[in-house]
């Protein structure tokens, strides 16, 4: 039985028909090459690398940015795309939030003519991958607290220190590096290869076994003056990046939660105990349309939150609160999906556990449930709860 | 290279078909609509080989209801430069009346080839492309599986029984898509935002003119439950004697 994608308030209507017709392509895309290999890979602990050409092809990488060869797709579009790549995966969702949000938008944004003209074109062509380096073994919810050091030596810069848990970190041909220089917090593009730099996987994860996360190691990394950022200064170059992740992120986790939905929602019609389809089950009922109710919300919250950042106008709080509705009620449901489909529940042969397994990484990235929390709750009084 | 693809929209194959109140059509509430599945293939077919020669154009022509501008528009982003929308007027058709306004609408323009899917998807009928040929005394390769066009000539693999014929026929010529001919593509965001820009002539079709009218449409009967006989050896004389006084089969 083919997908059927919750749509519960018409929402389909409110977008427009370059929308839809990105989502679906997107969505067919998803259904015939990452669905049929993703299991398999997510066991291996594999990323599916060969996909990256075709989601190239499609025209998906960085598709939100503006010039350089790259369509520039308003918010609405762009999260949809990560919506049908997450309900794949949301491995294949962090690669492609990393390559856009991460890597090409600050390039975009904060680097120079020659920096956006020489990785731009490539990194939407699939032809470079980009990694995104802030986390240190050390500091986490707090970057600022980073140890990584840049000094300025003649006509380079060299770099000193670690980043841990990097998307990307061991395949990418680039890494935007957060490092300080002089006390302040500033970008620099450390290639693979620089003498000193080391890409490593960290492998032996139970969650987001389909992306490659690794640590990245700096000694003496020296880099010509030419690759630092010039467009920012301070710990707000990072997070402007976040921000556009985070929003990428709650249309992504939407994708998941859909995947999950349908899965059980199909389950439960087919599947008998008792002499009847469990579907017919109160308890079963009242789960699905916990599940389906948060979905919808997610929807009309993603899709408002895109408006009014196509409007130029969305805040970074805005976008911590979709953030963490999104991945708290799409793990919320993930997980009574899984229950609803009982044994067959945590085997490969269904999406489910994959997906729960998935959510605990996305509940813990770009700003875990509780540093959004903080960031409302400061929004909300104006009391700084976080030291 | 011209190419015209013909393509038709078709209820979606995962759609659930119910027929109208009035028992001709099909309701169409709640059915989403794409475009046939073997046109698409054809279409694919005609991009790769308008992208291999480097020239010419692709022209898909589509007769069907306003709404169609959403197939043709898919056309569009998948790799076709333009498109004729044959806007239906409404009525009763059928694959004559339906190849007699494709036909005299493509009759005095310039093209090397025509392709079609091998049928669509709703009417299954087989017929339009062939139709087509004969109205415009053209060639007709039908259930195409591979296919080149070169130096006016086109040299076109089809599926006959047990095995492959190759049939060499003069352009310009018509060619029936058969599944294997091209695997069709997912449009992608620079397709599907250049096809908006592509043009498209808009035609106001006359009513088809077949002779065929629908008088009732009605969903296929229920399958009866199976039965089963026994199990093992033993319910072998049964079986036998079930499908030779039954089911009348042997
Ligand atoms: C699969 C995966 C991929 C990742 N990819 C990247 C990447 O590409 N690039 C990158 O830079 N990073 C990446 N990260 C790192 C991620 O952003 C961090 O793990 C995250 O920010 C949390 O940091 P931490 O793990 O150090 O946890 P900690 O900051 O140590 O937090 C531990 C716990 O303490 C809580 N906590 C912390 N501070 C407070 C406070 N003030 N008040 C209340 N509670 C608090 C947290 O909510 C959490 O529950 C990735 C992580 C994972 C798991």
């Amino acid at each position: 039985m083919p997908y059927e994608a919750p749509d519960f308030y018409g929402i389909d209507e409110l977008l427009t028909e370059d929308e839809r017709m990105i989502r679906d392509a997107v969505r067919g895309w998803v259904e015939d090459r990452v669905l049929p290999v993703i299991s398999e890979h997510y066991l291996n602990g594999t990323f599916p690398t060969d996909l990256i050409p075709e989601m190239a092809e499609l025209g998906l990488l960085g598709a939100g940015i503006d010039g350089y060869g790259c369509p520039g797709l308003g918010a609405v579009a762009y999260g949809l795309i990560l919506q049908e790549l997450e309900r794949g995966d949301s491995g294949i969702r962090s690669f492609a939030s990393v390559q856009g949000s991460l890597v090409m938008w600050p390039i975009r944004h904060y680097g120079s003519e020659e920096q956006r003209k020489r990785w731009l074109p490539a990194l939407h062509k699939g032809e470079a991958i980009g990694c995104f380096g802030l986390t240190e073994p050390d500091h986490g919810s707090d970057p600022g607290g980073m140890e990584t050091r840049a000094v300025k030596q003649g006509d380079r810069y060299v770099l000193n220190g670690a980043k841990m848990w990097i998307t990307n970190g061991s395949m990418a041909d680039v890494a935007v590096v957060w490092a300080k220089l002089d006390g302040v917090v500033r970008g620099f593009l450390v290639e693979k290869g620089t003498p000193g730099f080391l890409q490593r996987s960290m492998g032996k994860k139970f969650s987001l076994r389909a992306s490659d996360t690794s640590e990245l190691v700096l000694q003496d990394v020296a880099v010509p003056l030419g690759n630092l950022m010039p467009g920012v200064e301070g710990l707000r170059g990072p997070l402007n990046c976040l921000t556009q992740a985070r929003a990428g992120i709650a249309w992504g986790v939407c994708g998941a939660a859909m995947a999950c939905y349908d899965e059980a929602r199909r389950y439960a019609l087919q599947r008998t105990q008792f002499g009847k389809p469990i579907g017919q089950f109160q308890i079963i009922q009242g789960k699905l349309v916990e599940a389906l109710a948060e979905i919808t919300k997610m929807q009309l919250l993603n899709l408002r939150m895109g408006r009014i950042k196509e409007g130029g106008k969305v805040t970074p709080q805005q976008v911590s609160l979709a953030k963490r509705n999104g991945c708290h009620f799409a793990l919320e449901i993930a997980r009574t999906c899984r229950q609803i489909l009982g044994a067959n529940g945590i085997t490969a042969e269904y999406q489910v556990m994959r997906h729960m397994c998935n959510l605990e990484s996305v509940i813990t990235y770009e700003g875990t449930h509780d540093i959004h929390t903080l960031i409302l709750g400061h929004a909300i009084t104006g009391l700084d709860a976080f030291r | 290279m011209e190419l015209f693809v013909c393509i038709k929209r078709v209820p979606d194959s995962a759609a659930k078909i119910r027929v109208a109140a009035d028992g001709k059509g099909i309701d169409p509430a709640g059915v989403e609509h794409v475009i046939s599945p073997y046109d698409e293939i054809a279409l694919e077919k005609a991009v790769q080989i308008k992208e291999a020669a480097g020239a010419g154009a692709v022209t898909v022509i589509c007769f069907g209801p306003a709404e169609a501008t959403k197939e043709i528009r898919q056309a569009l982003a998948m790799g076709a430069d333009k498109a004729i929308h044959l806007k239906d007027p409404g009525g009763a058709r059928g694959p004559l009346g339906v190849a007699r306004v494709l036909a005299d609408n493509i009759r005095a323009r310039k093209f090397d080839a025509i392709l079609f899917g091998r049928q669509s998807i709703d009417g299954d009928n087989s017929a339009v492309g062939i139709i087509v040929a004969q109205l415009l005394g053209l060639p007709v390769v039908s259930l195409v599986t591979k296919l080149e066009l070169k130096d006016g000539v086109g040299v076109a693999h089809r599926e006959a029984e047990g095995g492959t014929e190759v049939v060499e026929v003069k352009l310009p010529a018509v060619f029936t898509a058969q599944r294997g001919l091209a695997e069709p593509r997912y449009p992608s965001i620079k397709g599907i935002m250049m096809a908006k820009k592509k043009p498209v002539e808009e035609i106001l079709a006359p009513a088809p003119s077949g002779r065929l009218e629908i008088e009732k449409l009605s969903p296929p009967a229920e399958r009866a439950a199976g039965k089963i006989v026994g199990e093992g050896k033993a319910a072998v004389p049964a079986l036998v004697k079930l499908l030779r006084q039954e089911a009348k089969v042997i």
